[in-house]
């Protein structure tokens, strides 16, 4: 067998070379991570003629050599790099019939690196709609290279492309221009200095504002024979090499590409001006995002209560089955519970990524950037800062991910460390439960006290959000270039291939990636939760039943006969069958509760309880609190299972939390003041693991989610105790 | 005070003469914003900025500050009100 052909895709962004990729490939393809950083790779393997296979790499999109961000310098270091294994045989530029010119750019570049270089020029289809006529053979003569005419939409043009490659050692490898001609002297002290490299590659090597490749570097600093340029005479040179470039390619394309300009214009224009107009253009960007959210909590809600339902299932079906005892108890309690932690969200996520892809692939998103540039730069953030944040009211997981577009990395960065203040999904259920205990019936203006306080949360999120951002502009001294040119596409049909693409790929980054984290800790907090050292915790069972041999069953289990009593009353027969029942849960109920409060995580609670008493709580909120670094929404279900009643009741719980007496005051323990303490300590607290986890992975570094962690926390600990404190 | 990218009103068009700052990020250029190329004013953000260019058939947006670096010629007075 044969070696697999190395086939490296670049272009512009927008060119369609994903759809490319995904013709190429089919669903033959993985993404993973260049090592070390956080740019995403992708690969796949294409079947060609004659039984040979081809090893595609998808790199990052980039508009020339000249690489500004760490995603263009990979692409620029595999093609140098003649050792790296991905190095490709062949090099495929997509470019889009519309934007010939300038993808050409790039294109000249990267054959004049004498790697064998094919054209693809995609979007075939909107020629004759764009008047557009090219004379396909003399241009393949003039830039001596093969093209393929391609319309991924139409999927034509993509079986010449595998012939191509497949007879990739018959391409040339000659260059198209000569850099040198813009400082002669200049090159040929190059030469002289390295007589065995190829002057363009040591140019490019030179000129990256990236550093990259350390060794290279050396290299060319450590001789004496040549004088290195300063950087702006550098600079001007790299002008002077793009507008030589740009002649060259203008003088071929005015002999082959003709262009009706009747055809053009019109639509695009059109659209722009009512999606860029200063009322409609906020209008409609508004009813985009309430639709977007009514998918996020509405839509959503059916698949995530489908798979909540089954892992439920799920574990009972684990306990009834598996013989008793530690093992079967890790699996249900501590690995279920864990996946069905990671599943559970993947609903919201594919949904918000569905969205994103499909304002994306339409060219959309570029007009919210113009839009909202403007009004966040104060904060600074960019106009690229808007999506994240308003998909961390949704989760923000995703959210930080979708920060990838900011290439400003000083923007991105402070984009990423306050995303997790928007007001999150998984806050939901616990300001729910806690507005409808402590807040008062009554109304303001015809709105309920109850939505009032619901909203502010809301608007206290992003407050938060922008304020810190405001913050972290002024202390965080990175250095980078105000860098802000965003190419506004054409608008285009989505491919739903690859909206459905993205979402697959998004989703199982977040299942495998962040994935792992939260069922890690997941099965920690299992086993803090249901492990203990004292003799309390290994008797529990006998302690509890004596007890309540003697002393009758607690205040809570009174509760719970109560609520469940009315509902069976109603059929008399059955009535004393049915009390037997109630009293065997609400034992196993005690049971439960007795043994966490002398677990591990029990002793953890009580020993946090002297930090979280002047706020308010008792040593089982403080057992909630902590176990909701999980994820917030396990708050309710800690809280039922201290409280020992049934995870699935929720009324059952809020009557049993209205119960609970504070030992120190005689007062109820949720009342108005340590009610809005707690929504306040959850609306501004980082207790999300798995957002640590992604932004760890976003900012490869421990350092930027650590902070987080000690300045959210710190940051809701205070507005807490403050609010607790007047409120008492 | 020379005119500027940023002078430009909708729908006007002018030819790029020089910039008057080194250091503008190369991507302006790649995109076909050099010297001798016309460039028109599409739209303008509502806070007036960034604008929106159409120079050498590419559609690109910038910020204002960009703008007042690149210097061009008025070609053509039909700007919209």
């Amino acid at each position: 067998m044969s070696k697999q052909i190395n086939v490296a895709l670049i272009g512009n962004p927008n060119t369609g070379k994903t759809s490319v990729f995904n013709q190429l490939t089919g669903l033959n393809q993985k993404v993973g991570n260049y090592p070390g950083i956080t740019v995403e790779k992708k690969e796949g393997i294409c079947k060609l003629p004659r039984g040979v296979k081809a090893h595609i790499l998808d790199l990052p999109g980039t508009y020339s050599l000249n690489t500004t961000s760490l995603d263009e310098s990979v692409a620029v270091e595999l093609l140098l790099n003649k050792n790296d294994k991905d190095h490709p045989d062949v090099a495929i530029v997509v470019s889009d019939v519309e934007n010939l010119k300038r993808n050409l750019l790039l294109f000249t570049q990267i054959k004049d690196l004498k790697i064998p270089t094919i054209l693809v020029i995609n979007m075939a289809d909107r020629m004759s709609r764009k008047g557009i006529t090219i004379d396909i053979e003399l241009l393949e003569k003039k830039l001596n290279s093969k093209i393929a005419l391609v319309s991924t939409r139409k999927e034509t043009g993509i079986e010449r492309l595998r012939e191509l490659i497949a007879d990739y050692k018959n391409l040339s490898k000659t260059q198209n221009v000569d850099t040198s001609v813009i400082a002669p002297e200049y090159f040929a002290s190059l030469k002289e200095a390295f007589p065995k490299e190829d002057v363009y590659k040591l140019w490019l090597v030179i000129t990256q504002d990236v550093n990259f490749m350390p060794l290279e570097k050396t290299l060319i600093k450590d001789t004496s024979s040549f004088t290195t340029k300063s950087k702006s005479e550098l600079k001007r040179l790299q002008q002077k090499e793009t507008i030589l470039r740009y002649q060259f390619i203008n003088g071929i394309l005015k002999e082959t590409y003709k262009v009706d300009a009747n055809a053009a214009k019109g639509f695009r224009a059109t659209l722009d001006k009512v999606l860029t107009h200063k009322v409609f253009g906020y209008v409609i960007f508004f009813l985009i995002l309430l639709t977007i959210f009514q998918a996020i909590y509405g839509w959503s809600e059916y698949p995530m209560d489908l798979i909540d339902g089954f892992f439920a299932s799920a574990t009972e079906w684990v306990k009834d089955t598996l013989p008793p005892g530690v093992f079967t108890n890790l699996i249900a309690e501590g690995i279920l519970a864990g996946i069905g932690g990671i599943v559970i969200f993947i609903p919201q996520i594919a949904f918000l990524f569905l969205f994103i892809a499909l304002l994306e692939e339409t060219g959309y998103m570029s007009r919210v950037v113009f839009l909202m540039d403007r009004i966040m730069r104060p904060f600074g953030l960019s106009g690229k800062s808007v999506v994240p944040l308003i998909s961390g009211t949704a989760c923000a997981i995703p959210a930080v991910m979708a920060t990838r577009t900011i290439e400003n990395w000083k923007e991105r960065l402070i984009t990423i460390l306050v995303t997790p203040f928007t007001t999150c999904s998984a806050r939901l259920p616990v300001y729910l439960i806690i507005i409808a205990l402590v807040i008062p019936e009554g109304s303001f203006l015809g709105l309920s006290y109850k939505a009032l306080t619901l909203m502010s949360l809301y608007l206290m999120g992003f407050g938060a959000a922008i304020l810190s951002a405001v913050i972290l502009n002024k202390i965080l001294k990175i250095k980078s270039k105000s860098f802000f040119v965003v190419e506004m596409p054409n608008y285009k049909l989505p491919l739903l291939k690859n909206v459905g693409y993205t979402v697959l790929e998004k989703t199982k980054s977040f299942v495998f990636g962040a994935g792992k984290i939260i069922l890690a800790i997941s099965i920690i907090l299992w086993f803090l939760g249901s492990n203990g050292f004292s003799d309390e915790f290994k008797n529990a069972e006998t302690i509890v039943t004596n007890r309540v041999q003697e002393n009758g069953f607690s205040a809570s289990s009174e509760i719970y006969f109560e609520t469940h009593q009315n509902g069976t009353t109603a059929d008399e027969g059955s009535g004393a069958l049915a009390r037997k029942e109630l009293e065997d849960r609400a034992l196993a109920q005690e049971i439960a509760g007795y043994k966490l409060e002398h677990s591990y995580m029990g002793y953890m609670g009580k020993a946090i309880e002297p930090i979280v008493r002047p706020l308010g709580y008792d040593w089982k909120i403080g057992i909630a609190v902590l176990t909701s670094f999980a994820a917030r929404e396990v708050f309710v279900g800690t809280l039922a299972t201290i409280y020992s009643v049934g995870n699935d009741e929720e009324e059952t719980i809020k009557n049993r939390m209205a119960a609970e007496v504070n030992t120190r005051t005689n007062k109820p323990l949720f009342n108005l003041a340590s009610g809005v303490s707690l929504l306040l300590f959850y609306a501004f607290a980082m207790q999300c693991m798995s957002t640590l986890a992604v932004v760890k992975k976003e900012t490869n570094s421990w350092k930027w989610p650590a902070g987080q962690l000690v300045f959210m926390s710190l940051f809701a600990y205070i507005v807490a105790l403050i609010a607790y404190q007047l409120l008492k | 005070m020379e005119t500027t990218v940023a002078d430009l009103k909708r729908g006007q068009k002018g030819i790029i003469k020089e910039f008057t700052e080194d250091l503008l990020p190369i991507k302006l250029l790649e995109l076909g914003c050099l010297p001798g190329n016309e460039v028109e004013l599409v739209q303008v953000a509502p806070l007036k900025d960034p604008i929106y260019i159409n120079v050498n058939g590419s559609h690109i947006a910038i910020r204002r500050e960009m703008a007042l670096h690149i210097a061009l010629d008025i070609i053509e007075d039909n700007a919209v009100v």
